[in-house]
């Protein structure tokens, strides 16, 4: 079952800080948006493996934005 | 000869240097050391502080009647000008969607001004006149050009003081909110996640600052030249047809009034004003004044917890502060640091937005009351 991480709110998409095939835990630091002249984190919802990446840097990012998703 | 010696001495400014003059530039090379190399405010702070150092030479007329920086200080801050410009700017930056789609933050923003008059109320405690406790109370609301408005209209002598003040506390807002809402709320409280927010419709975003402006200005009829020109600002940016007035109003024009606003402020900054134990206790009253506005914000926030059902995560009140964005960043940073999966950034800029409409109807409340 994968899960979706999106982005929390509107926004550009800095950088994607993960690869896909990496193992993350819940609550580690996984994408970098740019909301309010602020770098905002996105942390991971749950612990997984990134299966696939679906935005890129530079991308206007909005709460259905899926950014990447976990396995 | 000797005589003519004398007169080219004496009409240098030099024999005529006062130890208050050297203080003064004290103060302003201290203000331009914060803004160049720390970062404070700089865009304010640099043409205040060189205001205030130019001001300071002796025999300049720079302030007397028809000086340069009194026509400054004259034409746009004396008679109330240049502030609302600023907020017309303002208002070509400020996106309500937040407010819209969680109208009650409006109360937030609104509840921070309690911090306003807790400062008025203790501002007179200290034997500070009414009008002057006003100007006091206002640098809580943390909104640089509704300071120097209300001041320009009730107590001018405290102009350079509460407006450097206000400037400096803004940047102090990472340091300020902070200890006021861990002491305020329980890690519980912070951890909490809020519902996602509804979008807002384009209609909606063109509505509301024609709302907003019949429900305030009929209310309060003196913060009309504050809201008036930040509704108008909104309207140029939501209506989305007059885009070169938009970014007019939030670049160029806001620079240059903001170039003359500095230097007119810094250049109210006299030794005899400013070297007064009273602006030690508007510096005191300042900070307490911001810190009871976070208070008051996030006091609020958890009372109306208590009577609904879509609660909110009591720090967002803390935004009511204005000092946009920063306030609503300070919010988010404590937010993601109880509970990383919470974002709290685009929930805390509803009362932050709504705390410089509250600012500005407070100032226009004492005007009315005071006048």
């Amino acid at each position: 079952m994968a899960t979706p991480v999106n982005s929390p709110m509107v926004g550009k998409l800095i950088s994607v800080d993960v690869k896909v095939g990496d193992q993350v835990k819940e609550n580690d630091p996984v994408a970098t948006i740019e909301a309010m002249k602020m770098y905002v984190k996105i942390y991971a919802p749950a612990s997984g493996v990134v299966k696939e990446i679906k935005a890129n840097a530079g991308d206007v990012v909005n709460p259905d934005t899926v950014i990447l998703t976990l396995e | 000869m000797l005589e003519q010696l004398t007169e080219v001495i004496n009409s240098t400014g030099l024999l005529s240097l006062t130890p208050g003059n050297l203080i003064m530039w004290a103060v302003a090379f201290g203000l331009m050391y914060l803004a160049i190399k720390k970062g404070v405010e700089p865009l304010l702070l640099v043409p205040i502080s060189f205001g205030i150092f130019a001001a300071n030479f002796p025999l300049t007329g720079l302030m007397e009647p028809g000086g340069l920086y009194y026509l400054f200080f004259h034409n746009g801050i004396q008679n109330e000008l240049i502030p609302p410009l600023i907020f017309l700017g303002l208002g070509a930056m400020t996106d309500f969607g937040p407010v819209i789609a969680n109208p009650k933050t409006l109360l937030l923003g609104a509840a921070a001004q309690l911090g306003v008059y807790a400062a008025f109320f203790t501002a007179l405690l200290f034997g500070f006149s009414v009008a002057e406790a006003a100007v006091i109370g206002i640098i809580g609301g943390a909104d640089g050009p509704t300071t120097i408005f209300l001041s320009a209209n009730l107590a001018p002598h405290l102009m350079g003081a509460v407006s450097v003040a206000a400037y400096s506390y803004m940047a102090l807002v990472p340091l300020i909110i902070p200890p006021v809402a861990k002491l305020l709320t329980t890690p519980r409280e912070r951890a909490m996640v809020m519902k996602q927010m509804r979008p807002v419709s384009k209609g909606e975003k063109i509505l509301f600052p024609l709302l907003a402006s019949l429900v305030i200005i009929l209310l309060v009829p003196k913060s009309a030249p504050l809201i008036a020109m930040f509704m108008l600002g909104n309207l140029f940016m939501e209506s989305g047809v007059v885009q070169r007035l938009t970014d007019v109003s939030r670049n160029e024009l806001m620079n240059i009034v903001t170039i003359f606003l500095g230097l007119g402020v810094g250049a109210t900054m006299s030794a005899e004003t400013f070297l007064k134990p009273q602006t030690i206790y508007i510096f005191i009253l300042g900070v307490l004044a911001f810190a009871f506005a976070a208070a008051g914000g996030i006091l609020i926030a958890k009372i109306m917890n208590l009577f609904t059902t879509n609660k909110v995560n009591p720090l967002i009140g803390a935004a009511g502060v204005s000092a946009v964005p920063m306030a609503a960043r300070v919010v988010h940073q404590l937010g993601s640091e109880a509970n990383p999966q919470n974002y709290l950034l685009m929930h805390a800029m509803g009362p932050n937005v709504a705390g410089v409409i509250g600012t500005a109807v407070a100032a226009g409340a004492f005007i009315t009351a005071i006048h």
